[in-house]
């Protein structure tokens, strides 16, 4: 058990990290080019001045994920070479359409950090699309991979060895679009809450006006985002219960098979008793969140054998926190776009809550993953393999755990610092320029 | 179709030794002149990395996604029982990365000795176990019965031969890129230090290559007998000479310059294309039996669907990929 728990937890470490990087290589380049489009549509400089400093922030997040995301393309078979023997023939062609969207975004990235004085500024615009559109497109065929290993198709499965297989139809799996989508509007909600904390941050703090357009932009999209995310959700959700009920179970922490079932908001199930502790229940709002209709059968946890239950506890308590950061962002989104489009300013109040939601979105995010992953358990391709069978079998599995992390930690310190140096020679900049408002 | 598939590897796998390997062997001049190097040469390697310093290292994920859709047993064995070598290798990769972000985007510090000594280090370290990986996956000491850990995860590539391919392709690397930042650099005194680092590293690789040969059994009558390895050696020979003509007797115009990069990269081109060709079809070598490229390849519809997908990605980077070399590089030849 502690050799394959040292491995999950060194993946989840990986992929959590590098999800980091992938968010703001799917949602940062479109903030960039709102700012780009300002400029050339108003003049103003200090628009250009933020696109610039953008796109660096663009360039060093890339730079890391290129490097975090080659250390995990091998890390799959370092972790799970008995998924990758089965699974890598299946699930290749989506990243192997990964490589091209991510090759077509570092030359697009080279154009548009260098290209400034080099190319037209139409072309220069287009190349930062390109960084953005084709950003979206590698989570997608990413998250086409992961779809399949919730919705396994486009093969059989004779007996542990997988025949007549179809690429194709195994990258256009059930799971894909759903998933596909929802984290990239997650994308959008945890970058744009993200940087416009940030901003919020510095505008309070040293007052250039830059930063205060910079939060303007940022909550706009953030705000976009969550309020298309609900609906998202919720389809997911629905997806989730039809295609694996287990898993829609265990996020609900719901144990019996119920019709007119409840909704549960907090609470800590107990997997051995098989009941939840200080729980709140919604009469009936979970079978209507299932299937649209109040009156309807919900599965419980009793329905599925004792070794297929995904981890209770963990589920249910991710689930709820990306539920409840989720909303948050939408009700401090919502408020925000109000006072911009009233007032046409934010209030100091606002702007100190968003500093305080610079976390949240990502957290609702890591969350979400961590829903779909343990949610999933376990079963690596959901109802074939099991996990366990197809962990490494090489011994030192907890050494490489301890080095990966070291090495997260150690870049992110990296991150923080550089970030930190952008920051101080933008304000170097802006005081020259006397920026202040 | 498995063919073609290869093809494609050892494509991606060229380029990434013609575009990645000069970045690397960059680092590794670096590391020759730890702290000696001049803020001029600094500034050099840097001009001349930066716009392009995502997109070369995007052939090894390239290369890495074609193994395991197409040939997955190669991927899964390597990655079990090389772990160590690639472990290494993705640390290298990590940290060369890390200090190249920081040497770049740390706006208010210039050029910190710490950065670059640990861009230097670590691009040393990288490529010494790419090159003990390739060494190991054909030298036949992989052994998946083996019950020890010795036997298992030390033996395969810890041994002279495999030593000696990552030296070779640490003194490889240092040749292209002393012979693209010659032709890159415009102060003539610095054309000719790299110049002068191009030809110590040349006979690095000779006597590597050399040793690599004499270390591994049955190597010389194989290359003898594969006509293409043969041939291989005899151009890399003829572009040598010409390298050296080029070096002792003509000025440095434009037009030199350019031609004693191609050669450069002629030269790593035919080691590559020798490399290739003495080992197909063989992916592995274990203790005992081998393991083809064509035992190991994935059903037919699979490599079907890669080769599509390889081909239309092709159509869309190329031309992006060369625009972006026009931009940032071809200017300075024109």
């Amino acid at each position: 058990m502690s050799h394959l728990l040292a491995a999950r937890l060194q993946m989840a470490l990986s992929l959590g990290f590098h999800i980091v990087f992938a968010s703001i290589g799917m949602a940062m380049p479109f903030l960039m080019l709102t700012a780009y489009r300002r400029f050339l549509k108003t003049k103003n400089p200090e628009y250009r001045e933020l696109t610039r400093t953008w796109s660096k922030g663009v360039a060093i997040f890339f730079a890391v994920g290129a490097v975090s995301g080659t250390a995990l393309s091998f890390e799959l078979g370092l972790l799970w070479p008995g998924f990758m023997k089965y699974a890598g023939p299946i699930v290749g062609l989506p990243f192997a359409l990964e490589g091209a969207a991510f090759f077509l975004e570092a030359i697009a990235i080279g154009i548009f950090l260098y290209g400034w004085e080099r190319v037209p500024p139409r072309v220069h615009w287009l190349s930062g699309l390109v960084v953005g559109l084709s950003g979206l497109a590698s989570a997608f065929f990413v998250i086409s991979a992961n779809g399949w290993m919730n919705a396994p198709a486009g093969f059989d499965w004779n007996g542990g060895n997988p025949i007549n297989v179809d690429p194709l139809k195994a990258m256009m799996n059930e799971a894909f679009l759903l998933q596909a989508v929802h984290m990239s509007v997650a994308a959008f909600q945890a970058v744009g809450f993200a940087v416009a904390g940030m901003h919020a941050w510095l505008y309070l703090k040293r007052g250039y006006s830059l930063h205060f357009k910079a939060v303007k932009i940022a909550l706009v999209w953030g705000a976009l985002a969550s309020l298309i995310q609900p609906v998202i959700g919720d389809l997911s959700a629905k997806a989730v219960a039809q295609r694996q009920p287990e898993k829609f179970a265990a996020m609900e922490a719901h144990f019996e098979t119920q019709s007119h079932a409840g909704l549960l908001i907090g609470g800590i199930p107990d997997e051995e008793k098989a009941e939840v502790r200080f729980g709140l229940h919604l009469p009936g709002l979970l079978s209507f969140l299932a299937h649209g209709d109040f009156s309807s059968v919900v599965k419980g946890l009793e329905e599925f054998p004792r070794d297929d239950w995904p981890p209770v506890l963990v589920t249910h308590l991710a689930f709820q926190l990306m539920v409840g950061f989720g909303m948050l962002l939408l009700l401090v989104g919502t408020v925000g776009v109000f006072q911009l489009w009233r007032k046409k300013t934010l209030s100091v109040g606002l702007l100190k809550t968003l500093v305080l939601c610079i976390p949240f979105g990502f957290i609702a995010m890591e969350a979400g993953w961590v829903v779909t992953e343990v949610g999933r358990q376990p079963w690596v391709i959901y109802r074939l393999l099991r996990t366990a069978e197809a962990v490494t079998p090489r011994p030192a599995v907890w050494v490489t755990l301890f080095g990966y992390g070291a090495l997260y930690l150690f870049l992110c310190v990296v991150l923080v610092f550089v970030m930190q140096r952008q920051v101080e020679s933008l304000h170097k900049r802006l005081a020259k320029t006397g920026g202040a408002s | 179709m498995v063919f073609s598939l290869l093809l494609f590897l050892a494509l991606s796998l060229l380029l990434y030794a013609l575009f990645g390997g000069a970045d690397f062997g960059a680092g590794i001049l670096e590391m020759w002149r730890m702290g000696k190097m001049g803020k001029q040469e600094h500034a050099l390697v840097q001009r001349a990395m930066a716009p392009v310093w995502e997109a070369n290292h995007i052939w090894l994920i390239v290369a890495v996604v074609i193994v395991f859709m197409a040939f997955p047993s190669v991927y899964a064995t390597v990655c079990t029982f090389l772990f160590i070598p690639l472990m290494c290798v993705l640390l290298g990769i990590v940290a060369r990365g890390c200090a190249f972000v920081l040497r770049y985007y740390d706006a208010t510090a210039g050029h910190s000795k710490l950065y670059s000594g640990i861009f230097a280090v670590s691009s040393t370290f990288c490529t010494f176990f790419l090159g003990v990986l390739a060494g190991a996956m054909t030298f036949g000491r992989l052994d998946p019965l083996a019950t020890d850990f010795e036997a298992a995860y030390l033996a395969p590539w810890l041994n002279g031969h495999c030593a000696l391919t990552g030296v070779f392709a640490c003194s490889l690397f240092s040749f292209l890129a002393a012979l693209y930042l010659s032709g890159e650099a415009e102060v003539k005194a610095l054309q000719e230090d790299f110049q002068k680092r191009a030809a110590y590293a040349s006979i690095g690789m000779v006597l590597a290559g050399a040793a690599v040969f004499a270390t591994q059994r049955g190597l010389i009558a194989k290359f003898i007998h594969t006509p293409l390895a043969l041939s291989c050696f005899f151009l890399a020979t003829l572009l040598m000479g010409q390298l050296w003509y080029a070096f002792s007797f003509l000025e440095a115009t434009q037009s030199v310059r350019f031609w004693t990069r191609a050669a450069g990269a002629g030269v790593v081109a035919m080691v590559m294309l020798g490399w290739y060709s003495v080992v197909f079809p063989a992916a592995l070598v274990f203790r005992e039996g081998v393991l083809t490229y064509y035992d190991a390849a994935a059903p037919a519809p699979v490599l079907k669907a890669l080769l599509i997908a390889l081909v239309v990605g092709l159509l869309v980077i190329i031309p992006a990929l060369l625009y972006l070399f026009r931009i940032f590089k071809w200017e300075v030849l024109e």
